[in-house]
Order: C-alpha cells, then structure tokens, then sequence
C-alpha cells in the first residue's frame, strides 16, 4: 500500500516527511506515517500560528482554567467551561452534516471535561444570497445547526450571521460552547497511572471522515474537486446519549481523563492523551468497535466517525464504567492499558503496526511564517469623504439598511433552534448578547435560593471582518471592545473570551500579516480589559478560486451578572423615558455598512477605537444597570446611531415603542452622524428620574453623557436643529427588519 | 403524593420537568428509566419533550414499543394521572392513550418561541386553576405538532370536551393566522375521554417561572397537585 510519495498525498511535504525520518531513526510504517500527516496537519498540530498565539493572555481579572480542549474560568464553587471551534471546510462541501458535525464536535470538547453543556452559540458567514449556491449553504448550515443541537438538547441562544462577496466559496461556521460543572468534578484530556485502562466508548468507527483535518481543514478549495467523502455525518442521538453516560461516568471519580475522538480521531486521543499525562499507551487495535469490515489499521487510527471518545479509567473499575456506558446503548471497550515508556504502540492482532513516541507526535514543527502588509491597502484606506454623494433622503437609506441581511433581525433563523431548553435562557435570542441564569444547584453547586445563586452568565459572539480587512489590528480590537460592549448591555461583567481565528492561507504574507495583526489587537485588548483567551482554534487556508476571505477573527466571549434581577435588553420599554447617547460620534464614515451598501465601496479606514473612552462608557452603563437605573441599553454597532435607535424602537414586535430624537449637537456630514460607525456608544433609555444619577456616574467615569431624546408615539424621528432627517412609522421599521430575510429565502 | 418522569434516551426536558415539580412545586419526583416498569406508588406519569431515541422513524414510533410504556398504558387504565409534553404528546398518540396523528409543522421547519393559547376546557385535573377560556403565554418548541383527526374524530373531541388549547392571538382569537404549525382546528392539547390523559405540544415547565417570561404554565401542575390531593374536581 506504502508508495513512494504516500507522504505528499497524505498533507506532508518533503522536509516534514525526512523529519519524521530522523525521529524514528528508520522508514515510517504505513500507520505511523498516517498518524504524523493527522497529528502536524496544521489543524491539529498549529505549526504556523502557534508562535503568535502565545501572545494571547491566560490570566484575567476573574480565576483562568486552561485545558487540553477547553478553558474556563471559576464563578464561586462553579466551572464554566467554553471553547469555540470552526467546522468551515465541511460545511462548504456539506452544509447540513458539516454545521451538525461542528456542532457536536464543539459540545464533545465541553462535556469531555467534565461539564454539562449548557448553551450553544453560532457565528455565521456567507456569500451574498442572491447567489443560488450561498443560498443553498445558508441553510443547509441552519438546517445542521437545528438537526443536531435540538435533538441533543443544548439551547441555542445566541450568534451572529454575515453576508459578504469574500465568503462565496468558502463560508464559515463557528460554533461555541457553554459548560458548567462543580468545580471539583472537572476531568482532564489525560492519560496517566501505570496500568490504568484506555476505554473506546461510543459509536463504532467507520471509514467517514478519513483524512479530515489533514486533506479538507488543511488546504484550500481548488476548482472541481470533490471531497465529500472526507465529510463526517453525525447522530445527535448517540451524542446525547454519551453526554448523559459520560458525565455519570466522571461522577463515579474513576475516570483519570477524557478525551473526544474529534479531527484526527483515534491517532489524535492515543497521542495527545499520553502525551499531556507524561506517559505512554499500548492500544491493540482488535477491540475497537468497528461498522465497517476489513478495516486497515492505518483507516482505523485516522476516521473521524462521530460521537466517540477515549477514557482513561482507574485499573479495576472497568466493569463499574462499562456498565454505564452500556446502560445507555453505547459501545464500551478496554482497547489498551497505560504504559511508563512514553510510547504510543498500536497493535493489530499482536502485532506492532506503530510505535511512536507521544511527545514526537504532539510536537508539530514550529514554522515561522514570513508577512507581509498587502501592497493595495494603503489605497484602500483613503477615502475622501467630499467625493461621497450625499443621500437625498435619509429615510429611504434607513429602511434599506434595515432590510440588509447582515442588519436584519435573524429570528427566521433562531425560531429554528430550540433555544429555551434546559429552561435557563433568561434573555432570549435577539439582544446584544443571550442571558443564561446559572442553575447551581443542577451542577451539584450551592443555591442560595431558586434554581441557583442570583449570579447569571451573558454570552455573545463578534467579528466585524470587514474592519479586519481594512485594518486587522484595529479590526480585532474592535471586536473585542464590541464584544464587551454588548456583554455590558446585559448587565454582565466582561469575564474570558475564546477565539477563532478563522483566515486565508498562512503560506502567503499578505494573509499571514493579517492573521498576525489580528492575534496582536486580540491579546493588547484583552490584556487592557484584564480578560484571559482561554479556548480557542485557527482555522486557516479559507480560500477559493474567487478569493481569500477577509480576516474573521470571531471573539466569543462571556460576561458574569451579579445580580439576575438586574439584566437589561436593547427595547425601549414604556414611552416617556428619556434616551441617554453614551460616548461620543466621530465623522466616520470609512468600512461601513452605509458605504458598503448603499455606495458599494468597501473603503476607508476603520472607525477609532480609544479604549480608555470604551471602558468608561462600559463601567459607566454597567454601574447605571445595576442601579437598576436603565430600562433598555443597545450598543451601536452595524448601521449606526439611526439603525440602533430603530432596533430599540422595533425589537419587542409585541410593544413597540417610537422615539423622537431631537439633541445631536455635532457638527458633520449628516450620513455621518446617522449611519457612521463610531465606536464606544451606548444609547440607554430611563425614566426621568434617573436621568440624572445616570449623569453623576457618567462624570464620575468621564464618560460623554448626552441626553438626545425621548421615547414616544409609533414613529421614529430623528432631528438635527430644526431639520427632520428621519420620520417613519414603526410598522415600516419593522417590517423592512423582520421580513427581508425570510422574504430573501422563500421568496 | 409522588411524580414520575420518564427518561426515554434522547428525552432531553426530562430534567426541566424533574426541577419544576421538585424545586418549584416542591413535591416529590423521581425518574422512571425507559427499560423500568416499576410506576407503583406513582400518583402522576410525565412523559417528556425531546428526541425519544432519536425520532428517527417517525416521532414516538418507537417509544410505544418500550418497556415503561406498557406499563404507563396499564396505569392510565387504571385511572392514573398521565401527562405527555411535546415528544411525550407525540408518544401517547402513538400509544394509543389519544386519539389522533402528528403531522410535520406546515412551514416544514422545527419552530421554537412563544405562542398563546385558550384554556377551552377548565373542568379537568389539569386544569381546574384556569379560569374558562384564559389566555396562556407559553413556548412551543417541536418539528412535529400538525395534528390531525378525521372528521369524525374530530367531532368526538368536539362532543366531549376533549380539546383542552387551542392556539391563539394574545387576545385570545382562534384563527388560523395564529395557528404557528398547522394544526387541525388550532389544536395545542387534547385529554382522554376518562380525563386522565392529557397531551399537549407546548411546554408547561418552560413557563413555569417568572424569571423565564412567563409563569403560565405553572398553573397545569398545580392543578394536578390540588386534584390529587383533593380528589375532586
């Protein structure tokens, strides 16, 4: 089977292929060579990112837990554990399996360590939808994403979907998960203790998924080919299944680690696990389910089948895990003992079919990639705002924006997803960030009354990539700046962020610089927050044909509420409360969304960032909210001042209510001050009463304090002196934001 | 006084239903494993939302084949108090304890959010603490909750009361603009013709606290817990 150049079709190259040479001191069998083309593919092994990630802080402002697959932080006695991961590649050959697969991929790592998964999230990127294809992946992805989490009973509460050109060819798919487990019952991705058993429990193996990570994650789309075999097909079902078997399993405490059989399936569990429990793993490959016949060795340690995972177990305490396992319907079987020699020996019927050191496996080469600032960005960035036609009428601009896919409410698609099981979602899909009350007592934890203790989590994903395009560093700050931003509009503290950084092909400057600066803007934001990365996955080689994506380092980050009884949501809530503008506008126009879709340019530079500013608009609304003094609280992001105003007017279809905002003193082009992008704003509504504690705590913070307006009647109607720049009803508001994306797919 | 729920594997509110009777309604409650057939002592059987394992067929085809439905069946013959939620309405159509099918939504896609719907019948143990005709705002979460009956079929639930929700506006207008899956005359929940078996599509334990939008759910299992503990309705 073994030819000469197995290596290059297998992802290696020449010069990694005589490094594995030198290790083993002699030729590779036809498994040991598989297994070195899974574990230093760049999806398992990060040889090109992994320099710049250590960049990336580990220690925040709140108690850090970095695993192997996973992090989290400490909230009292409880874990919450969260990691975000990309399945692009799949869901661009398989919109359906691919999302599903990434879904329960994602909820695998969480429950592995011992955490009940409690909340998922999506972040979404498409190509325009007037193309057939993007249409087709669009929802196929939601169809994936509704199939696998409501069967497997984890709510899906929260995201982001957007449409762009750079993404026809290569879509993204990000799904994040949420854990919570007692803080004492976690579990690592180890394997140690010699002559404890190496448990496979779950699904059989079969041939899907064969080169997963190494030939599909690994490379770029290239004209006709075909690689739907290499994706994997899930059961949300059996997934569900070993949730509920695993952690029962976890409780027993006999479980020494865990670990998710996900890319690079059984060769990455049997290495990374021995390797991370400084020891070694002899597996005999005869005791591994399997739904296929006549299955090589080298497929067996290479399949990505779903649903599968490697334990560790305490020697003697076999029988008592098994039992759970088979309790539940599931395969359990001892395939291998620990060993103290540090190797990974795989048998077949006896035989040695490999013999590696773990360590030589996990220690992918390190590449110091060469970047390079593209040559066209500096022309990009000018923007010579006089040239800019001014709109003759705002109001047709503001319905147009608000009919923009990317603007546009998603409720077409978060209707699909059960997004209330577990019966924890406090704040439901469509505000700045989801709301989750934390059910302590469920996780073995403390109550101090109800379901829990008044402590609550707030979740939320970003990434405005076009501003990575145009300026990566500033582009990635900003995403973890609005991130907070709206985690702050919940009422939640900013607590940890995971990351996926999703990019083109490392191997070209351009895209490697972009990848370079956005990690930077990442690390320097969080380390200014005091806020720890601690998950994450890079994805890269997202290209097409057609093009790179623009760079999508998406931020997932989680908020911690104090107080459950002090959340907030972005809609105006009663009329006569006063509208406070926090923060301050600039005449910026450069990367947005006006530009973009009513100009069609996708220019300038991006808005500033001034962090001292940003945190004190976010201490300033987070103190105000939980004073209990604000009534509604929405960040301005995407659209502008006019298009979160009309959010906070529209977003409770049920009670409505209309604003009339007649106190913007700035001087500068009107489409600036509706639709410009400046960042650090916050627009809030309270009674009047408030008004002007709100206004203390805004001087106590120096943040820019503004009242502009007021809640009132069925319209929207924004002054500026005595000139009316909009005035619109809010059942046109509304129907061009609620309807436009159903309207988009079902015609 | 004690609860049963049954985990089916792929029953995925089993849970929330668990933490309502126990921690909210603070009554007794244990779990009944889909193999078990133990329900004695039981005074109320819910059957769960979720994925019964897997749905894959056709939903509850297969649960109607488990051990612990047998059982459910001899107790609801007995006059046990038995309510199915969402897969566990989808169950005991299959079961045979009600009448009728569940066809897919009309939209073809699963549809989770908030409906209302009217309380068309308050002399059951269900709901006894609802006042005639009363609004409920409660969430839907389901592929499958198009229900269907024949005409004349149709007719019997009408002749006995047996319709229990009926899906509608916020101010209680039964039409079919408000009907979010299809369903045959708006139907969200319908009872045996002894009254001890109820089904329904939406969730009770989703609404069964303020704190999560609403608590108008609630108000089933306390009524169930008054019944049982008067024996009168």
């Amino acid at each position: 089977m073994i030819k000469q150049d197995i290596h290059r079709s297998l992802g290696l190259n020449d010069k990694e292929y005589h490094k594995i040479l030198k290790i083993l001191k002699r030729k590779p069998t036809t498994t040991e060579l598989a297994m070195f083309s899974v574990e230093w593919s760049e999806h398992c092994g990060y040889l090109r990112s992994r320099k710049w990630l250590k960049l990336l802080p580990k220690t925040g402002k709140y108690k850090t837990l970095i695993g192997e697959d996973s992090g989290g932080i400490i909230i009292d006695d409880l874990a919450i554990i969260f990691k975000m991961e990309s399945h692009n590649h799949p869901s661009q050959v398989e919109p359906k399996q691919g999302a599903a697969t990434g879904v329960g991929g994602i909820i695998r790592d969480i429950f592995t360590a011992g955490a009940r998964p409690v909340a998922l999230l999506d972040s979404l990127r498409f190509g325009p939808l007037s193309q057939a294809y993007n249409k087709y992946l669009f929802t196929g992805v939601v169809d994936g994403i509704q199939f696998y989490g409501n069967c497997v009973g984890v709510p899906t509460v929260g995201g982001e979907i957007y449409f762009d050109e750079s993404y026809s060819g290569n879509c993204l798919v990000n799904a994040m998960c949420i854990g919570i487990a007692k803080k004492d019952k976690l579990v690592r991705a180890r394997a140690h203790g010699l002559g404890n058993s190496i448990m496979y429990v779950g699904s059989s193996t079969g041939r899907d998924g064969i080169g997963g990570c190494s030939i599909l994650a690994s490379h770029e789309f290239k004209e006709g080919e075909e690689k739907r075999p290499t994706v994997q097909i899930g059961d949300p079902f059996t997934e569900k299944c070993l949730i509920e078997a695993t952690l029962e399993a976890i409780n027993t405490g006999y479980v020494v680690g865990v670990k998710d059989m996900g890319a690079a399936g059984l060769t990455c569990c049997t290495s990374e696990m021995a390797s991370a429990g400084n020891s070694g793993m002899d597996i005999e490959l005869q005791a591994v389910p399997r739904r296929e016949e006549n299955m090589e060795p080298w497929e067996l340690m290479m399949s990505e089948s779903q649903e599968r995972m490697l334990i560790c177990v305490k020697k003697g305490k076999e029988d008592q895990i098994k039992k759970i396992f088979l309790k539940w319907d599931l395969n359990a079987s001892v395939v291998g003992q620990v060993t103290n020699d540090g190797l990974v020996t795989i048998r077949d019927n006896g035989k040695i079919v490999a013999q590696i050191k773990a360590h030589s496996l996990t220690k992918a080469p390190i590449y110091d990639m060469p970047y390079r600032k593209p040559n066209n960005l500096v022309k990009l960035n000018k923007l010579e705002i006089s040239k800019i036609p001014k709109p003759k009428d705002y109001n047709k601009v503001l319905r147009k924006l608000m009919a923009v896919p990317s603007i546009t409410n998603k409720a077409w698609v978060y209707e699909q997803y059960d997004h209330m099981v577990q019966t924890n979602t406090v704040v439901l899909p469509g505000s700045d960030a989801a709301v989750l009350r934390l059910p302590a007592t469920k996780y073995g934890g403390s109550a101090s009354g109800g379901k829990g203790t008044n402590k609550a989590i707030a979740a939320t994903t970003d990434c405005n990539s076009r501003y990575c395009f145009l300026n990566p560093y500033r582009g990635a700050q900003i995403a973890v700046a609005e991130a907070a931003r709206n985690l702050v509009c919940c009422g939640a503290h900013p607590a940890a962020v995971t990351d996926c950084l999703n990019f083109g092909n490392p191997e070209k400057p351009e895209s490697f610089w972009q990848f370079k600066n956005c990690v930077k803007g990442i690390a320097d934001t969080c380390r200014f927050f005091n806020i720890a990365v601690v998950s994450g996955n890079v994805s890269f080689y997202n290209e097409s044909p057609q093009s790179a994506i623009n760079p999508t380092p998406t931020i997932g980050m989680i908020g911690i509420i104090n107080d459950i009884n002090k959340t907030c949501s972005q809609n105006f809530k009663q009329e006569g409360d006063v509208v406070i503008l926090l923060g301050y506008s600039r005449e910026e126009l450069g990367a947005s969304e006006y530009l973009k879709e009513i100009h069609n340019l996708t220019k300038g530079n991006v808005p500033q960032l001034d962090l001292k500013l940003e945190q004190a608009v976010q201490k300033t609304a987070l103190q105000a909210i939980e004073k209990g003094l604000v009534n509604s609280a929405h960040d301005c992001s995407e659209g502008g001042l006019a298009v979160a105003l009309a959010e906070c007017c529209v977003s409770n279809k049920d009670n409505m209510i209309g604003a009339n905002v007649n106190n913007l003193n700035y001087d500068m082009r009107l489409d600036a001050l509706l639709f410009g992008e400046s960042q650090s704003r916050i627009i809030l509504s309270c009674s009047k009463d408030s008004v002007e504690k709100i206004r203390k705590i805004a001087l106590e913070f120096k943040a820019p304090f503004c009242v502009i307006g007021k809640t009132c009647g069925k319209f929207l109607r924004i002054l500026k002196a005595e000139e009316e720049l909009i005035y619109l009803p809010l059942e046109d508001l509304y129907e061009e934001w609620s309807g436009s994306l159903k309207k988009e797919i079902e015609g | 006084m004690e609860f049963g729920v049954v985990v089916f594997p792929g029953s995925n509110c089993d849970q929330d239903c668990f933490y309502v009777i126990k921690d909210v309604l603070k009554k007794p409650v244990r779990y009944i494993w889909h193999k078990d057939t133990d329900v004695d002592g039981l005074n109320c059987v819910i059957l769960p939302g979720g994925f019964s394992y897997g749905d894959y067929l056709r939903t509850g085809a297969i649960a109607r084949f488990s051990k612990v439905v047998e059982s459910i069946t001899n107790f609801a013959r007995k006059g046990g108090t038995v309510i199915g939620i969402c897969n566990g309405f989808q169950i005991l159509l299959e079961a045979g304890l009600l009448p009728g099918v569940m066809l897919r939504n009309e939209n073809l896609h699963f549809i989770c959010r908030y409906v209302y719907i009217k309380t068309e019948n308050n002399q059951t143990r269900f709901t006894k603490l609802y006042n005639a005709g009363q609004i409920l705002k409660i969430p839907i979460a389901h592929n499958e909750g198009n229900y269907y009956i024949d005409a004349a079929g149709l007719k019997e639930l009408r002749n006995n009361n047996q319709i229990i929700f009926r899906y509608c506006s916020a101010r209680g207008e039964v039409s079919e603009q408000f009907n979010p899956n299809g369903a045959l005359d708006n139907i969200a929940g319908i009872i045996n013709k002894k009254g001890n078996v109820l089904g329904m599509m939406p969730h009770p334990e989703r609404s069964s606290e303020e704190k999560l939008g609403s608590q108008d759910g609630y108000f089933i299992f306390e009524s169930i817990i008054n019944w049982l503990e008067n024996r009168i309705i």
